[in-house]
């Protein structure tokens, strides 16, 4: 049971920061810049890709024993696409407003290395209880790095957060945080602001693990001299 | 690559050398894969299809509201449509519909769709609604690629002055109010606003809609006068 535990914790901790996808192995930047320009279509996006890595982590942990390895890539991505238009058919039937927005973009999952990656490195070694779990656990990975840039370059650019909510929300309205004739920085919307903002959050993360090893060391170091 | 070893592989069939059994063994479960998810994704295609089909016709029936008050007319707008063959005038390269709406049996206005095509980032589509007296309606962009907070807000969704939008400014005018000669933006001379710094966006919805406009006013009779479902030829004289 404790193995068990620590399995999924294991899963959890390497998907949301020491793996993550975008932060560390730098996967899945094509929809990543794309769709940051606001919150709201970021967070969507992340949700719509958290729901096919489950599903797509699911089914090839359960189809596995079927897949000959020689031909696991085409199967991977024939399944990966399949279940990426059942995601984009139901999200252009049920959630139509943000299918108008995001609707270019839902096809692009298919080209998100993430998915592969991880139903090639995780899904087709292991069972589906994991599988399921990485995948999902992946996805929020995926989801809070997007939904902060996008956060950010929304706050930057136009002076706002959460604009667009009202195609999710219906009734919801966007924070005004900066006052209304804020002239707005373009850039910041713009596909370069997204590398600019990914870089800063990049170093960032850097930043705080390179602390974490510094603290490490001198605790290690303060110990041995107390032993001495 | 082949004799790499996997636990996923099922156990060989008796003569698990020979290529060609092999060969066909992962073919048929290629192509059984194939099948399944195509069997899947067409089953999720034919359960969201109606769906899919009122949500289209929903989100029409609403573009169409935002251009034309339901008071205007009393026939059912949807049904009494005409087929407009690809028209160069209206910067048009596929076929489109005009709806026409009429009050009492009386010609009310016609909806119809229109382009511009020399925004600052390709085409710019407008649809709008055309008076029975020539007069404009409304007129919203459905589609364009406008620079982001600049030139987007030609886009009524998009333009921050929810109060007054940009594009509200047309609606009631017509070709003799402003006159024609006056139907550019202020900085070109004419009647209508810009906003600093996106003018070219502004430029360009301005005459696709005074184009429209007079390209209406040409062809209106014929264009009320048309049976249902037809397509709509140009007379050439």
């Amino acid at each position: 049971m404790n193995t068990q535990l620590r399995l999924y914790r294991d899963i959890g901790h390497n998907a949301l920061w020491k793996q993550n996808a975008i932060l560390a192995q730098l996967l899945g930047l094509c929809p990543l810049l794309a769709v940051s320009s606001t919150m709201v279509n970021a967070v969507s996006l992340g949700m719509a890709t958290i729901l096919v890595m489950g599903m797509a982590n699911s089914a090839v942990s359960l189809l596995r024993g079927f897949i000959p390895y020689e031909i696991r890539i085409p199967i991977f991505i024939l399944i990966i696409a399949a279940l990426v238009t059942v995601v984009d058919l139901l999200f252009n039937a049920y959630l139509h407003e943000l299918y108008l927005v995001l609707g270019i973009f839902i096809p692009l999952i298919v080209t998100n290395c993430i998915v592969l990656a991880r139903v090639e490195a995780f899904a087709a070694k292991n069972p589906v209880g994991p599988a399921a779990f990485d995948g999902v656990m992946m996805g929020i990975g995926f989801v809070w790095v997007i939904g902060l840039l996008g956060a950010i370059r929304e706050f930057v650019g136009q002076g706002t957060l959460f604009s667009g909510i009202e195609m999710v929300i219906p009734g919801a309205r966007a924070l005004q945080i900066l006052p209304q004739d804020y002239p707005g920085f373009l850039v910041a919307i713009l596909p370069p602001g997204a590398f600019f903002v990914l870089g800063l959050m990049i170093a960032a993360r850097n930043w705080i693990e390179w602390r974490a090893n510094e603290r490490a060391k001198e605790r290690l170091l303060a110990q041995q001299q107390a032993a001495a | 690559m082949s004799d790499a070893p996997s636990p996923s592989s099922p156990a060989p069939l008796p003569p698990a050398d020979d290529p060609l059994r092999i060969s066909l063994r992962t073919a048929t479960i290629l192509l059984l894969f194939t099948l399944a998810f195509t069997a899947l994704m067409a089953g999720v295609y034919r359960a969201t299809k109606p769906v899919l089909d009122a949500t289209a016709l929903d989100a029409k029936r609403r573009t169409i509201a935002e251009v034309l008050p339901a008071d205007a007319y009393d026939n059912d707008l949807l049904a009494d449509a005409i087929t407009l063959p690809p028209t160069p005038e209206l910067n048009l390269a596929e076929p489109t519909q005009i709806y026409r709406a009429r009050k009492e049996g009386k010609p009310a206005a016609l909806v119809l769709e229109t382009a511009a095509l020399d925004g600052y980032a390709g085409e710019i589509r407008l649809i709008l609604a055309v008076r029975a007296d020539g007069r404009l309606a409304a007129v919203r962009v459905v589609r364009h690629k406008e620079t982001p907070g600049l030139g987007d807000y030609i886009d009524a969704r998009k333009d921050k002055r929810k109060a007054h939008p940009w594009i509200a400014q047309f609606s009631g005018r017509s070709l003799g109010d402003p006159p024609p000669e006056q139907w550019r933006v202020k900085k070109d001379g004419g009647h209508f606003d810009q906003r600093t710094g996106a003018t070219i966006s502004a430029r360009a919805v301005t005459q696709a809609i005074a184009r429209t406009l007079a390209w209406v006013d040409a062809h209106a009779a014929a264009l009320y006068a048309l049976p249902v479902g037809q397509t709509f030829e140009e007379k050439t004289p």
